[in-house]
């Protein structure tokens, strides 16, 4: 499993091919390389590159689809600036982000510990996949039917247990926590076998040294595991963030932004100004900061989690 | 170690065996057991909940929302989603009468899902073959960049490339769809190029000695020796398409192109009769889950041992 932990540093370290034997290739292979490079180059070019430029520069234009976009400066970002349903926005995905980073995570290192000690077999990590590969939209529906106000079997249970029911997608309160809920329920297996793969590379060697020294395995856990799982939880974090900072899908078939502004995530946000407001370049501009948002993000994991550096060279 | 100064007495410590540290242990892994059980049925539970619904009729869940069976058995859900019940028929078990045809939609999936796959697999393939195998100047830059574009956020360059696929008349169109997922995957072409740079050298210097050309080789020796990696990434990647929303939602919102997850939203948004038609819209969720399903039966194992290496998606 030595492939997670050299992830991040491939494009750095590896050079690739060896270098050429005995001549056989000295003027390289260009043309060659170009011949089968070129499909995914046409993409590349048409569809990420070229849409990033203008992407950015849709963002300092005013553009309702029909005419043409016309160059406004800076107005979009000051009015951004000073809109409160963009603030709400972001405050919305924030508290999503945090709730799962922090449920998401805490499950999955936990079911990684528990499947690393007592069930390593294939159909046990299948069964905790399985939500993982079905997509959001039924991901959505499936809880929003679960969790339904009136019918919904969770709440039936509540009732039982003798509480009172709860608007899971029909509060304001409780809005975002669902989503963040589907989500970690969909994402909780993935994560945790990402994990489990991580714990399986750890040298059972430095558990046998441990032991030998007396440590607690709580001590264990903390001075052997945690270290040298870092890599692995770092890459899980920044995923994570990355896509959560991402919601749509979910929000999109549930609660479309409601209860008033409670599930308005960002994406949400620029869908609605670009596609059913035809604010085009408000969309883009708001689009420009979420990518921002996530470059950041990525950075500062990387750089101050070193998460591209593993203990165990 | 470190571990050795703090050699504290503790409680749990696996130190000396005997039958009360027996016990516990055993306890312990009841208990993780127990746990791990808990994941598992959170996990797969909810599916066979959603089979219970879509096999019930409307009226009937309303007064036995917590019976295990389904409640009044019927297939007309099924029925219904299929457009093979009559207008009638379907408002009386609770549907909107709305025409729905899940078998287009089950179609359009196929056909998004197969040529997307089909073309980014191939062509990351070329693409990863020129950064594994092939020496030219500014390979490592181009591979670089193009990897660079994994941390570009799919929202951001769906609204210019929206614009462009809208410029070029093939808005609700199939082409339209597919066009940037067709060319490569920044994914993919990563996947693909770890396995190409971990190939043996030699078969392909003696073919290159025999005077076989590059196309030779990348056909009749790199693909052949890498068609387990290249089936795994299909895979992978005919699972992420199926389960995409977003871009259709955008570029394929009518009827004749409607893949099934769109189709999945404007089902439930159907909101007939003041409550929605649940039982419908779970046999819908579980026609759009099974392709997928079925695929994790027959390759659940390639799956699952993929994760630990498709970290990065």
């Amino acid at each position: 499993m030595t492939t997670l932990t050299k992830h991040t540093s491939t494009p750095r370290l590896r050079s690739g091919a060896p270098a050429p034997r005995g001549g056989l290739r000295r003027f390289g292979d260009l043309k060659v390389a170009l011949f089968f490079i070129a499909p995914a180059m046409i993409g590349f070019i048409l569809f990420y590159v070229v849409p990033t430029i203008r992407g950015i520069y849709l963002s300092f234009t005013e553009y309702n689809i029909l005419g043409d976009p016309e160059w406004v400066g800076l107005d979009n970002y000051t009015a951004i600036a000073k809109d409160p349903l963009f603030w709400n926005s972001l405050a919305v995905t924030g508290q999503y982000v945090l709730m799962n980073i922090a449920l998401q995570t805490a499950l999955a290192l936990g079911l990684a510990l528990l499947m690393d000690r007592v069930a390593k077999s294939t159909l046990v990590r299948g069964a905790l996949l399985l939500p993982y590969l079905m997509s959001n939209v039924i991901a959505a529906l499936l809880w929003f039917w679960m969790l339904d106000y009136q019918i919904g079997v969770v709440n039936q249970f509540i009732e039982w247990a003798g509480l009172p029911r709860v608007a899971f997608f029909g509060s304001e309160e409780w809005a975002i926590p669902t989503q963040a809920l589907i989500n970690t329920w969909r994402h909780m297996g993935y994560t945790a076998l990402l994990i489990f793969a991580g714990l399986q590379a750890i040298p059972q060697h430095l558990y046998e040294v441990a032991k030998l020294d007396g440590a607690s395995p709580f001590q264990t856990f903390r001075k052997v595991t945690m270290p040298l799982l870092r890599p692995v939880l770092v890459l899980v974090l920044v995923v994570t963030v990355i896509g959560s900072f991402q919601v749509f899908d979910t929000v999109a078939v549930t609660t479309q932004g409601g209860p008033v502004n409670a599930t308005r995530v960002i994406q949400y946000y620029i869908y609605q100004r670009a596609f059913t407001e035809s604010d085009f370049g408000y969309g883009s501009a708001i689009a420009v900061i979420l990518f921002l948002i996530l470059a950041l993000v990525a950075f500062i994991q990387m750089k101050f989690l070193k998460g591209n550096e593993s203990d165990l060279d | 170690m470190t571990t050795t100064t703090s050699r504290a007495p503790q409680p749990a410590t696996a130190l000396r065996p005997s039958t009360t540290r027996r016990r516990t242990f055993n306890a312990r892994r009841a208990g993780a057991w127990a746990l791990l059980a808990l994941a598992i049925a959170v996990s797969v539970l909810p599916f066979l909940w959603v089979l219970r619904t879509a096999l019930s009729t409307n009226g009937a869940l309303a007064t036995q929302s917590a019976s295990l069976l389904p409640a009044d058995f019927t297939l007309g859900a099924f029925m219904r989603v299929f457009g093979l019940q009559s207008p009638a028929d379907a408002v009386a078990e609770g549907g909107s009468g709305a025409a729905i045809d899940f078998w287009l939609y089950l179609r359009n999936s196929i056909i998004f899902s197969s040529i997307t796959t089909a073309g980014a697999v191939f062509f990351s393939a070329m693409a990863a073959y020129a950064f594994a195998r092939l020496r030219w100047k500014g390979r490592n830059a181009v591979f670089s960049l193009f990897l660079g574009t994994m941390l570009v956020p799919p929202i951001f360059t769906a609204l210019p490339n929206f614009l462009l696929i809208k410029n070029l008349d093939l808005l609700n169109t199939m082409l339209g769809m597919v066009l940037p997922y067709v060319f490569m995957t920044p994914f993919a072409i990563f996947f693909l190029r770890q396995f190409f740079l971990n190939m043996s050298r030699e078969v392909e210097e003696a073919a290159m000695l025999d005077g076989a050309k590059h196309l030779r080789i990348f056909f009749q020796i790199v693909l052949p020796n890498a068609a387990a990696p290249i089936a795994t990434l299909a895979l992978l990647t005919f699972i992420g398409q199926w389960n995409e929303y977003f871009w259709p939602l955008l570029v394929g919102s009518q009827d004749d192109v409607r893949v099934l997850q769109v189709g999945l939203g404007v089902f439930k948004s159907q909101s007939p009769q003041g409550a929605p038609d649940w039982s419908g819209l779970m046999a819908a969720t579980l026609v759009s889950a099974l392709p997928v399903l079925i695929l994790f039966a027959a390759f659940g194992k390639k799956i699952v041992n993929s994760i630990g290496f498709s970290g990065i998606k």
